[in-house]
């Protein structure tokens, strides 16, 4: 047998010795005898110097051939068993991904106060202040200078929580208005103001009265306000509030701080417009009142009403999130049940 | 205000549908509540003719009829109403008819005897009770004699006609009658309307030698009588009845009844007097005297001052102004000589006297609100023409006249381009002319600037927005154009301290609280718990309920009372915090001083149980780790510490820390007292409260860039035996003392305080971090300053190191 036939030989039985090799520690022994100063290869080698100097090289390329083939496939082998024996620790690791993930500690923002940071967001882009002034107010902020002197009629359709005769628990978030009014420079340039906040009135609880809820009340001051302009910012913040497809349209109303007076409805989301029992049959929702600022608040907050003038409006947050979400009982935003809280996610 | 659709087509050629025409109300004037058939609903309810009446023979009370309802054979129906009798004509349900309600009626057999339907009363196909004539209140209703079997009912009793409820607000005063609505109407669809006006026959004498009467201008501004003689009082005619029933009112009698008419059409409330029993032949309009007393038409009695306006005669008050008549002087059966009485009273006083006599008519909402001025006369005629035509009566001659008070009509001057610059429109000179004349104002024009003279029943028109509110109402809003203010820019931003407010609600959910929002009005006791400073309490004058009667001034008791509502439905995590107002006042001085705060209140545990998280009940560590990690991020510049406050009433003597920054205290947390816990109803719960507007104020830490050491830290640990009362707080500080230059951290890891160290020791265990930022350390270094501190802590704690 030549000593090329037997490298070759030597190869052949060397393969599959390593594809028989079960694990780690064969593949080691396998490389020992095969490899190894002692192994065949070795021994092979060593007869070279029996060969004639032509032959040498050739046999020793092909020698060398042999080995570095018996060490790739080797390594190979060792490859493919430490595979399998991370796969099979992976495997063994194997956990149901189906079970629920560690809670985290996460609270919610008040339904509320979602709706109020909605508004709040959308009038500071369009350049309104935001200014939230006392919740215990004098009577001449909340009513006097809002046109409603002490004997007005329309004293009657806000019951008031009075303190003493003239200090009172403000029943709008409008006396704002009146403190900026009377402090506002307009050589600066126009007021643009929303005054989000509580309110109180002297009603006893039940699902659709609260003694405690709140307002945002709205107000721009400058010399060319129109009509026409606060019934673009009112379908603005029907669109921000309920999603685009919703109209605004006005009817007219009473309120003695602003004239004209309008109340704003809009389409009903239940029905979308056609008519339900939540809007009763009209495809409508009243959802808030507004109107031009009164000559008499203008002049009593020292502006004067042949220069300027402007619109003012007041949105109820709860009953923007008793209608948004059907809530049926006003009273749940003040209970604070978890359950009732944690469903207002807040989104984004 | 019920407005009847038949009656407003009676004067407008309209061509609407009654819900068409409800819309353009609500669209254009005033809120409309509710559109009204009143035989919507009913079904097969027709005239029946009682043919015979025969007692039942197992029932005291039972009758049974042969009704004729128009078909062939007679009905038998059972019947136990006690006005039932031969030849009347009934309101028949027939079987398979639908009566109020929804309620159907079958044949049945009625105490064995088979009964064919029902003999209604006029409650059950859907009157109101108090519109039902007394005479049929009881029992059932008998229809006119002439009335035809087998007819559906609903024409004969004016249900066909459609209601529309007016929701008229305070200013539209004048929309509380026919003739008002008419006017509105008129303007609104562009239609003339046709005005009736009656002339009176003066048959009789001239009142002047029977009657006289006295007013003061500043009480009553008008006031006006006339007299009828020689009434006969009888119910008043089908026609007459519908007209009332259908607003709302009962009928009484012919009298009675036309007074109610004449409001409802002219918006005029008039009073009937029954003259005979007047002492003397004046009649006074004066203020009430001190202990005078009036009993009223509703048998309600009353005592006046001189807050009250009265009409009285010779001897007492017969009337309270505007409000109500005198049960004396009242129409009633023998009555023959009837006084009305038209008036304009002042309004401030008629709204006060219902107010404080809780007697809220329909006369002195109307008189609150202002009636027709200029129309006192034509009402007060066309009740005394209809008490000739209806009840026989003999006018006699002549007005008695008080006083004739009536005011001039606003005159205001408005410009063209005023009402196009405030509406946003383009309107021209030829539209508004047109609006403000279907109105019924007077235009004249110079140039673009208008004269109007508003019609004086209008009382709610007196400057020029109001005239813009009738262009704009009339022309359409929904024809205005949509815009934004354009104008100079403004800056739209929050404040420093919003910007914290909102920070400080989105850290508090960051860590697991979730946002309340409670009542700022409780309880005397609640408002006075939880202290953070002195402060008199703030209460409301007249609060509906002791619960909501006292401002608070603490947060923490509101989210205990929130705890306290979950806990009782079984909710018994719950981790609450609250951004609000407390109210502080100081003694002799009204208004309190408004201070915001920030509170926690924490029960259960604060994260859910879970498979691979047991119940971790919340501690004060927990809460003192979230008011820790609030204060960091609302980057409060200075050293937070804790102190243990033994003296808060309310909270556990033991764990309770004030919350100090530099020394200064703004807050407190620990548990709740577990008594006070008891008294809300509630297990173990943690809390704090911090007055954020100490926060806000604040100086607060900028960002700030330190270079990270590239060289190694070592760490040593210590382990130690102290005494109980030896604090964290007072280690830390010693080591941080006395650590050298190259301490960079200490870190509790353990506390052990249980059966393996000796009773009144605890043990200890801290890590201590040292790094040198420019080179590396030296382990002999750190182990030489590490010694030094194991002396220091033996030598001044009494630290057993181990
Ligand atoms: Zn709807």
């Amino acid at each position: 047998m030549s000593l090329k036939d037997k490298l070759t030989e030597l190869h052949d039985r060397g393969l599959a010795e390593i594809k028989k090799s079960a694990d780690l520690k064969d593949v080691n022994q396998v490389r020992v005898s095969l490899l190894g100063k002692k192994g065949p290869i070795t021994e092979v080698l060593r007869g070279m110097r029996d060969l004639d100097a032509e032959e040498r090289p050739k046999v020793g390329a092909f020698a060398n051939e042999i080995r570095d083939d018996l060490t790739a496939a080797l390594a190979k082998r060792r490859e493919e068993l430490e595979n399998a024996v991370l796969n099979a620790k992976l495997a063994n690791e194997a956990i149901d991904v189906t079970l629920p993930g560690t809670p985290v500690a996460k609270g919610e923002p008040h339904v509320i106060q979602q709706i109020i940071d909605q508004i709040e967001d959308l009038f500071l882009g369009m350049g309104y202040q935001v200014l939230s002034g006392p919740e215990v107010e004098e009577d001449k902020y909340n009513f006097e200078m809002m046109n409603l002197p002490k004997n007005h009629p329309a004293r009657d359709m806000q019951d008031t929580f009075y303190i003493t005769k003239e200090i009172l628990m403000r029943t709008q978030t409008s006396p704002m208005q009146a403190r900026t009014l009377e402090t506002h420079d307009f050589s600066q340039g126009p007021l643009k103001m929303i005054s989000p906040g509580v309110v109180y009135r002297r009603d006893t609880d039940d699902p659709t009265h609260s003694h405690q809820f709140h307002q945002v009340e709205g107000l721009v001051i400058d010399k060319h306000i129109t009509m026409a302009d606060l019934k673009g910012t009112l379908q603005v913040l029907a669109h921000e509030l309920f999603g685009d497809k919703f109209d605004v349209r006005l009817r007219p109303s009473y309120f003695p701080f602003t004239e004209p007076s309008v109340e704003a409805d809009i389409t009903c989301f239940n029905c979308g417009g056609k008519g339900c029992k939540v809007c009763k049959n009209t495809g409508w929702i009243e959802v808030l009142g507004a109107g031009m600022v009164h000559p008499n608040v203008l002049r009593m907050a020292g502006v004067d009403p042949d220069v300027y003038g402007g619109f003012a409006f007041g949105v109820g947050p709860d009953r923007f999130a008793m209608l948004k979400y059907g809530v049926d009982d006003i009273r749940n935003f003040y209970l604070n049940d978890v359950r009732f809280l944690k469903q207002f996610t807040k989104k984004g | 205000m019920k407005i009847s659709y038949n009656w407003i087509k009676e004067y407008l050629d309209l061509n609407v549908k009654p819900a068409d025409l409800a819309e353009k109300i609500e669209r254009t004037s005033v809120e409309v509540d509710d559109v009204i058939k009143p035989s919507d609903g009913l079904k097969k309810i027709v005239v029946g003719h009682v043919l015979s009446v025969e007692a039942h023979p197992d029932s005291d009370h039972l009758h049974i009829c042969q009704v004729d309802v128009g078909e062939d054979e007679p009905l038998q129906i059972v019947c136990g109403a006690p006005n039932i009798a031969k030849d009347q004509k009934v309101i028949v349900a027939l079987p398979g008819s639908r009566i109020a309600d929804n309620v159907k009626i079958k044949k049945s057999k009625m105490r064995g005897v088979p009964s064919a339907g029902m003999i209604c009363a006029l409650q059950e196909i859907g009157f109101p009770e108090d519109v039902v004539p007394k005479a049929y209140a009881d029992g059932i209703y008998v229809m006119p004699a002439d009335a035809t079997p087998g007819d559906a009912v609903y024409d004969y009793l004016g249900m066909n006609d459609s209601l529309i409820d007016l929701d008229v607000t305070p200013n539209r005063g004048d929309m509380l009658s026919l003739y008002g609505t008419l006017h509105d109407l008129s303007a609104i669809y562009d239609l003339p309307v046709k005005f009736d006006q009656p002339a009176v026959k003066e048959t009789g004498a001239a009142i002047a030698d029977q009657l006289t009467v006295h007013a003061d201008a500043a009480l009553a501004p008008q006031y006006r009588m006339r007299l009828v003689k020689q009434v006969k009082l009888a119910p008043s005619p089908m026609w007459l009845q519908i007209r009332l029933w259908n607003a709302g009112y009962r009928p009484i009698n012919n009298v009675v009844d036309i007074t109610n008419y004449i409001m409802l059409k002219y918006g005029q409330p008039l009073h009937a007097f029954d003259y005979d029993k007047f002492s003397g032949q004046d009649v006074y309009v004066r203020t009430a005297k001190a202990g005078e007393k009036l009993t009223t038409l509703d048998e309600g009695e009353h005592d006046l001052d001189d807050h009250d306006i009265v009409i009285a005669d010779d001897q007492k008050p017969i009337a309270l102004a505007g409000v109500m008549g005198g049960l004396d002087t009242a129409i009633a059966d023998g009555t023959v000589t009837v006084a009305i009485e038209a008036a304009v009273f002042e309004h401030d006083h008629i709204r006060k006297a219902a107010q404080r006599h809780n007697l809220h008519t329909d006369a002195s909402q109307r008189f609150e609100r202002g009636v027709n001025q200029a129309g006192v006369q034509e009402a007060l005629d066309a009740a005394a023409e209809m008490m000739t035509d209806l009840a026989g009566g003999e006018v006699q001659a002549g007005t008695v006249v008080a006083t004739d008070n009536v005011p001039a009509p606003a005159v205001i001057t408005i410009t063209m381009s005023h009402i196009n610059a405030v509406l946003g429109t383009e309107l021209s000179q030829d539209q508004v002319t047109h609006i403000l004349t279907t109105l019924g104002c007077e235009v004249t024009a110079d140039g673009e600037t208008l004269t109007v003279t508003v019609p004086v029943r209008r009382n709610d028109i007196h400057i020029p927005a109001d005239l813009l509110e009738e262009i704009a109402r009339i022309y359409s809003y929904d024809e205005l154009p949509a815009t934004l203010p354009t104008g100079r820019m403004t800056m739209g931003e929050l404040t420093t301290a919003q910007k914290l407010m909102r920070a400080t609600r989105h850290s508090l959910e960051g860590l697991g609280l979730n946002q309340a929002i409670s009542y700022a009005l409780t309880t005397e006791d609640k408002a006075k718990m939880f202290m953070m400073q002195a402060s008199e309490t703030t209460k409301l004058a007249w609060p509906m309920s002791v619960d909501h009667a006292v401002l608070r001034m603490n947060i923490i008791t509101g989210l205990l009372d929130d705890i306290a509502y979950n806990s009782a439905r079984k909710v018994k995590d719950v981790a609450l915090y609250e951004q609000g107002r407390v109210f502080y006042r100081e003694d002799g001085v009204d208004r309190p001083n408004e201070q915001e705060h920030i509170a926690g209140a924490i029960t259960g545990t604060l994260l859910p149980t879970a498979w691979d998280l047991p119940a971790q009940p919340v501690d004060f560590y927990q809460v003192k780790g979230i008011v820790a990690a609030y204060l960091k991020d609302m980057a409060v510049n200075g050293d937070v510490t804790y102190v243990a406050n033994h003296d808060m009433p309310e909270m556990h003597p033991g764990r309770t820390a004030d919350i100090l920054v530099h020394g200064h205290r703004i807050g407190f947390m620990g548990q709740v007292h577990p008594t006070i816990a008891k008294q809300f109803k509630i297990g173990a719960t943690y809390v704090f409260e911090l007055n954020l507007q100490a926060i806000i104020d604040m100086p607060k830490q900028e960002n700030q860039y330190d270079v990270i050491s590239r060289y190694p830290a070592i760490t040593r640990d210590v382990a130690m035996l102290v005494d109980d009362d030896i604090t964290n707080e007072q280690i830390v500080a010693l080591i941080e003392k006395r650590g050298g230059a190259f301490l960079q951290s200490v870190k509790l890891f353990d506390v052990y305080d249980g059966v393996k160290v000796p009773k009144g020791k605890k043990s200890l265990a801290y890590t201590l971090t040292y790094q040198d930022k420019h080179a590396t350390l030296v382990d002999d270094a750190v182990t030489q300053a590490f010694e030094k501190v194991e002396k220091r802590l033996q030598d001044d704690l009494g630290a057993e190191i181990r």
